[in-house]
């Protein structure tokens, strides 16, 4: 789940740099910039939920 | 575009080389934070740490940094997209090869970026006091000297695909970070996001129930000494870095001066509002961390905000750093003892979008360079932070977690049970205090 998660962050920045470097029209560049930090706070969601909630040992 | 200015007058360079050589203030601040709010068994490793991260940091910076991160108008490899080309990597010499280091705008820039590669290492420390190798420090200073900082360095600063969002893509002028909230802060905080998730918590810090204890630093007036030099460090950070990266003018450091002991102020005073609210007194190593997350996020728009909005985005970096440190201890589980996620990572973030807020608010505020009515410099601000998000932060985490498996970065049980400075070096940072059972028997 944390590589999906770290691949979902790289498939977002991947979508905003793309708008912004390829797209010409604001509003489309704007969509699609927006569309990729969602699936970006998508795979941070996975990253954090897929690090194991730490517990000390018993003594 | 960003681009080290040409012309060159005295004054200018007087006003620079003062600002400069205040950095490695703010260097010196965040090692005695960081070893205040660390154990006093590892004090003196957390202290000799910092000066070996720096010294790492800065002589694989000059052997490859600098040439990879560049600097606006220099050589750098570059992409054609959409009819138009967009800089991704510099190509400057290595090892600073046929620079004249004589006081000249780029020398000054090499300078600089020295002091704030070494910062900017120095920060994921915080998140691993107590329990980071010295040879793995070195050794993931190294990568994130080598590699890390000097790719996005170059993005924002030398001239890069972010820095070219202005001219390229008519978003205000490109991405706006003066003295450094992303490309030195935020940076370094996820890279010390990264690294708590890799290394885990500290021995005792979870109970078998998950819940978190309270260790407190082990010296406040180390901690808030810190806060101290790192005010004055990051007077000179953030002039410096307005002058040379975002063109400011020499007298608008005045403002600039004024915007960051605000923000500092601001974000201070939140953090002792709510802490004294919430638990009754004000909590000293969170409203510390409130002073430097303060700091943090005034450097993006040290130059460009009136003092007022500087108070503004220093009281939210405070609170936000009050109750986010609280978060990632308690609800995701990392252990940050210097609180350097918190500070630097979300304060950086806030900082950089707290440019692009106030160019939205007010497009056509003077003093926003390139905020004109219809700009989208507020969409090139949210743009840096996805990258620092979806680029760097796995950049960064893909690079520790390989190092990790190869030389394992967390010191072994026996370490953290000692101590790192018994355990590391041999010896403790206050011998004095260690009392010896013979100077009782003597005294009887």
């Amino acid at each position: 789940m944390k590589l999906a998660g770290f691949l979902l962050l790289l498939a977002g920045w991947i979508i905003v740099a793309a708008a912004v470097i390829l797209l010409l029209p604001a509003n489309a560049r704007i969509a699609f910039a927006l569309a990729g930090v969602a699936v970006e706070i998508l795979g941070l969601t996975l990253v954090i939920r897929a690090n194991p909630r730490p517990a000390g040992e018993r003594e | 575009m960003t681009s080290v200015p040409a012309p060159i007058f005295t004054a200018e360079t007087a006003v620079l080389v003062v600002s400069i050589l205040l950095a490695p203030l703010a260097i010196a601040g965040i090692a005695l934070i960081n070893t205040g709010l660390g154990r006093s068994r590892s004090a003196a490793h957390s202290l000799l740490a910092s000066l070996c991260i720096f010294a790492v940091a800065a002589g694989v910076y000059v052997v490859c940094g600098f040439a990879w991160q560049g600097y606006g108008g220099a050589p750098a490899y570059a992409f054609s997209a959409a009819g138009r080309d967009w800089n991704w990597l510099g190509r400057s010499p290595f090892f600073l090869r046929g620079m004249e280091l004589d006081g000249s705008a780029l020398s000054l820039c090499a300078c600089l970026q020295i002091f704030s590669v070494g910062l900017a290492a120095l920060i994921p420390l915080g998140a691993c006091l107590d329990r980071w190798k010295l040879s793995a420090a070195c050794a993931s200073t190294a990568l994130f000297a080598g590699w890390t900082y000097p790719l996005f360095a170059h993005w924002v600063w030398g001239g890069g695909w972010l820095a070219q969002l202005g001219m390229n893509a008519g978003m205000g002028r490109g991405v706006i970070d003066a003295g450094g909230s992303g490309t030195i802060q935020a940076v370094g905080g996820l890279t010390a996001l990264s690294l708590a998730w890799i290394l885990g918590p500290r021995r005792g810090k979870y109970s078998p129930e998950g819940m978190p204890t309270a260790i407190p630093g082990h010296n406040a007036v180390l901690i808030l000494l810190g806060c101290f030099l790192a005010f004055a460090g990051w007077l000179g950070l953030n002039s410096a870095g307005a002058l040379l990266f975002t063109q400011t003018s020499p007298g608008r450091i005045v403002l600039v001066a004024i915007n960051t002991a605000l923000a500092a102020g601001g974000a201070i005073l939140a953090a002792v509002f709510i802490t004294g609210v919430r638990f009754g007194r004000p909590d000293v190593s969170i409203s510390a961390n409130g002073w430097v997350g303060g700091l943090v996020a005034s450097s993006a728009s040290c130059a460009f905000v009136s003092p007022v909005e500087a108070l503004f985005i220093g009281a939210v970096a405070g609170a936000l750093v009050t109750y986010s440190v609280e978060w990632f201890e308690l609800h995701l589980g990392v252990d940050d003892p210097g609180g350097a996620i918190s500070v630097h990572a979300l304060g950086g973030i806030w900082g950089l979008l707290a440019v692009g807020i106030l160019a939205f608010l007010h497009p056509a505020a003077e003093g926003l360079p390139g905020a004109a009515p219809g700009s989208t410099q507020w969409l090139a601000q949210i743009v840096t932070v996805a990258t620092l998000l979806g680029f760097v932060l796995p950049l960064t985490y893909g690079l520790n977690a390989a190092l990790d498996r190869i030389w394992p970065q967390r010191v072994a049980i026996e370490g953290e049970r000692q101590g790192l400075d018994l355990y590391e070096l041999g010896a403790g940072a206050y011998p004095e205090f260690v009392t010896h059972s013979e100077e009782f028997t003597q005294l009887r």
